[in-house]
């Protein structure tokens, strides 16, 4: 039995018949589609953030809405109603290829989460900021773009690499819309493979790449998210100050210490 | 071998502020309402060019939101702010602000910047200048507040006092003909005050029109040309540091001067 497992999902034959294409098609589609996703998320996002904080309720309502429908919709829905609700309107620009297509609704998507991610980072910075920028004649465009912003954003990069990591995946939804065999990416390689010789151990394979590409992130993540927490450079000089003072008035008290026993 | 604990700042190296440039302020019937609860109910005070006003009062009084008022940081319900005797409520709230400066008592520093960059950032945006005209006030600046050699330093590695010396170099780049001073001392540790104070001081000497918003009972009756007691909303008493102290005239003014002092 153990044999017939180790023969489905690890035949060595199988797995290595399928390298070629995941070099060729899968890594470089699943990354451009990933990062794609992520820069017009990115973009799209920050718009949705400034929206969301408005005074005006006629920018932070469509945010809002923006925000929950695309939040809350399946990603596999979103992504066929995109790529093919929308194919015949754009037939004149893409030709049919549902590849663009692909990568806007991931693009919507994630512009859904990264909006608010920066957010949650632009409401974190203390109110004082702003009504020092303003104090000072800074307009409220200038003070969010140059005061704000940079320091909500610095605060959720590790919310952003999260975000990134779930575009990676949720990429191989993509093959629904139907690709080229140049435009497969992950998932649609290793499942190819899996259909022409009847084993998994090419998906599999694929799964060992998603997760080289993701696992490394994780720890990155964690990585930066403890240094954000301890505050890196700055915590350690003001660690190191409050150690010396400590020192300072340990000494302090064993000199008095030594002068009453006297 | 503490850098978070200050030298005492050298007295000679009080700013530069040109007399001549500072504005009388006036407040006319100022008013000022949030929801239900009136916290401002009429206030009116003038304080001619040149001279400094400290507002003493119980928490709750009104005297952080008259400050905010001043500056439109609250827009005022009602009433009249005048800066060198012209009314400053019709125009834009940028165009007050760059008039009058403000300190406020958790400093406010950009962290994200360094010293220099806190004070470039606003006069490159707000004034237009350029890089290097703004770096070169800005040192200015630095080196009238004794910070100069902390420029390329980020606030979070300076004391509570030095922070609080920045954002006035910062607010007097600006060239204001005006300052305000929101409880600038109330977040120091007490050996860090007496430096901010020398700072204040020294700029109320050399002429600049000062509302000053403070719990340092001793600053008031020294450096105030005149001290001003809100309570509930209104100016309870207006009168020189030596009446005011002295010789209180209101039972309130009485009642809050025996808990402080």
């Amino acid at each position: 039995m153990f044999e017939n497992i180790l023969r489905s999902f690890f035949d060595t034959e199988a797995m290595w018949a399928v390298v070629p294409d995941i070099l060729a098609y899968g890594l470089r589609n699943t990354l451009v589609l990933a990062l794609a996703a992520t820069v017009i998320g990115i973009v799209l996002g920050m718009v949705l953030a400034v929206m969301g904080v408005s005074r005006s309720a006629w920018l932070r309502v469509p945010a809002r809405v923006y925000t929950d429908v695309f939040r809350g919709l399946p990603a596999i829905l979103t992504i066929l109603l995109i790529g093919q609700g929308l194919a015949p309107l754009t037939s004149q620009w893409f030709r049919g290829n549902p590849y663009p297509l692909g990568i806007l609704a991931l693009s919507l998507i994630s512009s859904a989460y990264i909006g608010e991610i920066f957010r949650s980072g632009i409401q974190s910075v203390d109110t004082g900021q702003l009504k020092a920028c303003r104090a000072l004649g800074m307009s409220y465009a200038s003070a969010m773009r140059l005061v704000v912003v940079p320091q909500g954003i610095r605060r959720v990069l590790p919310a952003l690499v999260n975000q990134f990591i779930a575009i990676v995946k949720d990429s191989s939804l993509v093959y629904f819309l139907g690709l080229l065999t140049s435009q497969r990416e992950l998932f649609r390689v290793g499942q190819d493979a899996a259909v022409t010789s009847g084993n998994l151990s090419p998906l599999v394979a694929v799964g060992i790449c998603y997760l080289i590409i993701t696992v490394p992130l994780t720890y990155l993540v964690n990585w930066t998210d403890n240094r954000l927490r301890t505050g890196g450079r700055v915590a350690q000089v003001v660690d190191a100050q409050a150690e010396a003072k400590a020192a300072e008035i340990e000494r302090t008290d064993r000199e008095l210490a030594a002068k009453a026993g006297r | 071998m503490n850098s978070t604990i200050p030298s005492t700042p050298p007295t000679n190296t009080t700013p530069d502020v040109d007399a001549a440039h500072s504005s009388s302020l006036e407040v006319r019937d100022l008013t000022k309402t949030f929801g239900e609860h009136q916290v401002l109910r009429g206030v009116s005070l003038k304080i001619t060019a040149g001279r400094t006003a400290c507002v003493i009062g119980p928490s709750g009084s009104g005297k952080s939101t008259l400050l905010h008022c001043v500056n439109r940081l609250e827009e005022p319900t009602s009433g009249d702010v005048l800066l060198g005797g012209r009314s400053m409520l019709a125009q834009s709230p940028d165009a007050l602000r760059r008039r009058v400066g403000t300190v406020f008592q958790h400093f406010n520093l950009f962290p994200h910047k360094t010293v220099l960059g806190n004070i470039v950032l606003p006069l490159r945006t707000v004034r237009g200048l350029s890089a290097q005209q703004a770096e070169q006030i800005a040192m200015e600046r630095l080196a009238e507040v004794g910070l100069a050699a902390k420029a390329k330093h980020r606030p979070a590695n300076l004391s509570g006092g030095q922070q609080q010396r920045v954002a006035i170099a910062r607010a007097l780049a600006m060239e204001p003909e005006v300052m305000l001073f929101d409880e600038a001392t109330s977040a120091l540790d007490p050996e860090l005050v007496k430096g901010v104070l020398a700072l204040m001081h020294g700029l109320a000497e050399r002429g600049m029109t000062m509302l000053v918003v403070t719990h340092e009972m001793g600053f008031a009756r020294e450096v105030a040309d005149e001290v001003v007691f809100m309570d509930r909303g209104l100016v309870v008493e207006h009168a020189e540091p030596a009446a005011i102290f002295e010789d209180p005239v209101t039972s309130r003014l009485k009642g809050f001067l025996s808990q402080v002092l």
